[in-house]
């Protein structure tokens, strides 16, 4: 498999116009937040880069984020980036089976060393030597430790790879473990939501290939231009929440007229993710727009930060199902009945004590 | 009882800038606690266009104003620690490295379980407040101001000075919810130590050899015999 043909030539080859490809390399200028400008260096880098090989590795998870790949309803986007990846391996996508397609593992790998950007879906559980999840017979954690070693960046797709997700949720039998904590030595862009937004996994690999670096990210490694605010930041019911309306049962009338779910539980406040902006099924609605609380999908163990439907949620540390308000309610109860008691006693040997005291003075004086 | 003059000599422990500190102080707790739950439990607002009301975020911008207030109020407290008299440094550093502490402590502790019958006099604090009030309010205290500050940083957006001094408590946790919980345990931490504070104060003032709340208004401390 030789790979000279540009991003160009392929969509080309594939009966797109030029017209057809300068828009769409227009609008992925503005998915990214470029200025106008940024088109033509688009464009250069679309005709003249030779398509990156991609290696699409799955290990523990629902395939959702693959799910949501190919429906990313960008114009042509599903088209282009599939073409312009290369997508070398991808043991749900692609013809080739069995050993065949292991055969195209291998050869990625020598023939680009380096050079190949390595995807992973879900991620390799650990315990049992990493029998939990087996890909062409051998532990998942070994084909990823194989593919990551000579790879130029790892992007790791879903809150699976990222985080842990489901199957990292307590008590993970499985020690179910995120890329990067296995893979060290690279750089790891996570990209978390289950599954992401599709138009946010393919402008990340876009703005990867067009600038030849990777996007920048923040402490936590998610790309700053998707994940640099909070759900609630651009949510379009906020103004609700400021003015203090909120929807308090799921039928009542500030529901039907699309109050802030704070309330219900809504995890919009503490969840790192551009829904409330970019949106999902080509821009249609995204939870909140439906009348359901965000359940931070893309934060880290939101599987153990429940209940959904709870504001103030769980305090796992107990390990009884208990909140903040009713271990703190408990606490100062219990202490305020100790007071209670402890002030009885202090009173009541208070006055003991001066009835003594009283009696030996009388038996002096006398 | 004797004349005035022979009971021991009032000693004057907290100076001004403690005093004041204190009841600013206190009622910045107060009003952090009760905003801090109408934020986790929000009040509701009548019905009526968005744009009438703006409860929650008046709730929010007196529990934001009311945190400042306790952050600088802490910062200026440690700087009274340094430049003020011995008793003002107690609360940060108790005296743990010597021995008559710790046996203060132990007494104290006796004294409250109703094992003694009474307490030893103390012009500043006596051991185990000391060591209430640093485990209680100032670690409680640096903790809320920690939490609360990277809390406040997520809504200033990143880069802004919160989330660039803060920022980093927040994976720390795990996740924001996490932060928020325990930002939230936090307050019931404290509403237990005000609680614990208040008793002890109302009976040591009561039965103690010396006197308490008149100290933190007048900040002289007066005794009320001459044994040692």
């Amino acid at each position: 498999m030789v790979n000279s043909e540009s991003f160009y030539d392929v969509m080309r080859r594939q009966g797109i116009s030029r017209r057809s490809f300068l828009k769409y390399c227009g609008l992925t200028a503005s998915a990214l937040a470029l200025g106008p400008q940024f088109v033509g260096q688009i464009v250069h880098a679309m005709e003249t880069k030779p398509r990156t090989p991609v290696l699409w590795l799955h290990g523990l998870e629902c395939t959702c984020c693959s799910e949501s790949f190919i429906r990313s309803a960008h114009p042509l986007a599903k088209d282009v980036v599939l073409s312009m990846l290369s997508l070398d391996y991808d043991d749900t996508l692609m013809v080739s089976a069995g050993h065949q397609a292991e055969a195209i593992l291998e050869e990625t790998i020598r023939k680009y060393k380096g050079r190949y950007i390595l995807a992973v879906e879900g991620n390799p559980p650990l315990n049992e030597d990493g029998m939990f999840c087996i890909i062409g017979g051998k532990p998942f954690v070994e084909q990823l430790r194989y593919a990551a070693k000579d790879c130029l960046a790892v992007i790791a797709w879903g809150s699976c790879a990222s985080w842990g997700c489901v199957q990292a949720a307590k008590p993970n039998p499985t020690q179910a473990t995120p890329v990067h904590k296995v893979i060290t030595d690279k750089p790891v862009i996570k990209v978390p939501g289950c599954p992401p937004i599709a138009e946010v996994m393919t402008a990340v690999v876009t703005y990867m290939l067009t600038f030849d670096k990777l996007p920048d990210l923040d402490a936590q490694g998610r790309p700053k231009m998707f994940y640099g605010q909070r759900i609630h930041d651009k949510c379009y019911r906020r103004p609700h929440f400021d003015a203090g309306q909120f929807v308090e049962t799921w039928d009542d009338e500030a529901a039907r007229k699309g109050y802030c779910l704070y309330k219900m539980g809504c995890k919009g406040p503490t969840t790192y993710n551009a829904c409330s902006t970019v949106r999902w099924n080509g821009g249609v609605s995204f939870p909140i727009q439906s009348g359901h609380g965000c359940i931070g999908c893309s934060e880290d163990g939101f599987w153990d930060k429940g209940p959904f439907y709870h504001r103030v949620t769980g305090l796992n540390a107990f390990g009884i199902e208990s909140n903040a308000d009713t271990v703190g309610l408990i606490a100062a109860g219990a202490v305020g009945t100790a007071i209670a008691g402890h002030a009885a006693v202090s009173v009541g040997k208070h006055v003991k004590g001066k009835e003594s005291e009283n009696d030996k003075n009388e038996r002096e004086h006398v | 009882m004797s004349a005035i003059d022979s009971v021991q000599n009032p000693v004057y422990v907290y100076e001004r800038p403690v005093r004041l500190w204190h009841w600013v102080n206190a009622l910045a707790l107060v009003v952090l606690a009760v905003t801090g739950y109408l934020i986790a439990s929000p009040l509701v607002a009548p019905d009526g266009e968005a744009s009438e009301h703006y409860l929650m975020g008046y709730v929010r911008f007196v529990h934001f104003a009311a945190g400042y207030v306790l952050a600088v109020g802490f910062i200026g407290r440690v700087y009274w620690a340094l430049v003020g008299n011995q008793y003002a440094r107690e609360l940060f550093v108790p005296a743990i490295h010597r021995a008559e502490w710790w046996d203060g402590l132990w007494h104290e502790i006796k004294w409250y379980l109703f094992l003694v019958p009474e307490p030893r006099k103390h012009a500043g604090h006596n051991p185990l407040a000391n060591m209430a009030m640093f485990v209680f309010y100032v670690l409680g205290a640096l903790f809320m101001i920690v939490t609360g500050f990277a809390l406040y940083g997520e809504g200033l957006g990143q880069g802004s000075w919160a989330s660039r001094w803060f920022g980093w408590v927040i994976p720390l946790f795990g996740q924001s919810q996490d932060v928020h919980t325990w930002h939230h345990v936090g307050m019931w931490y404290l509403v237990v130590f005000a609680l614990i504070h208040v008793y002890v104060v109302i009976r040591e003032q009561r039965l103690s050899r010396q006197s308490m709340t008149g100290t933190m208004i007048d900040g002289w401390r007066n005794f009320r015999d001459d044994r040692p």
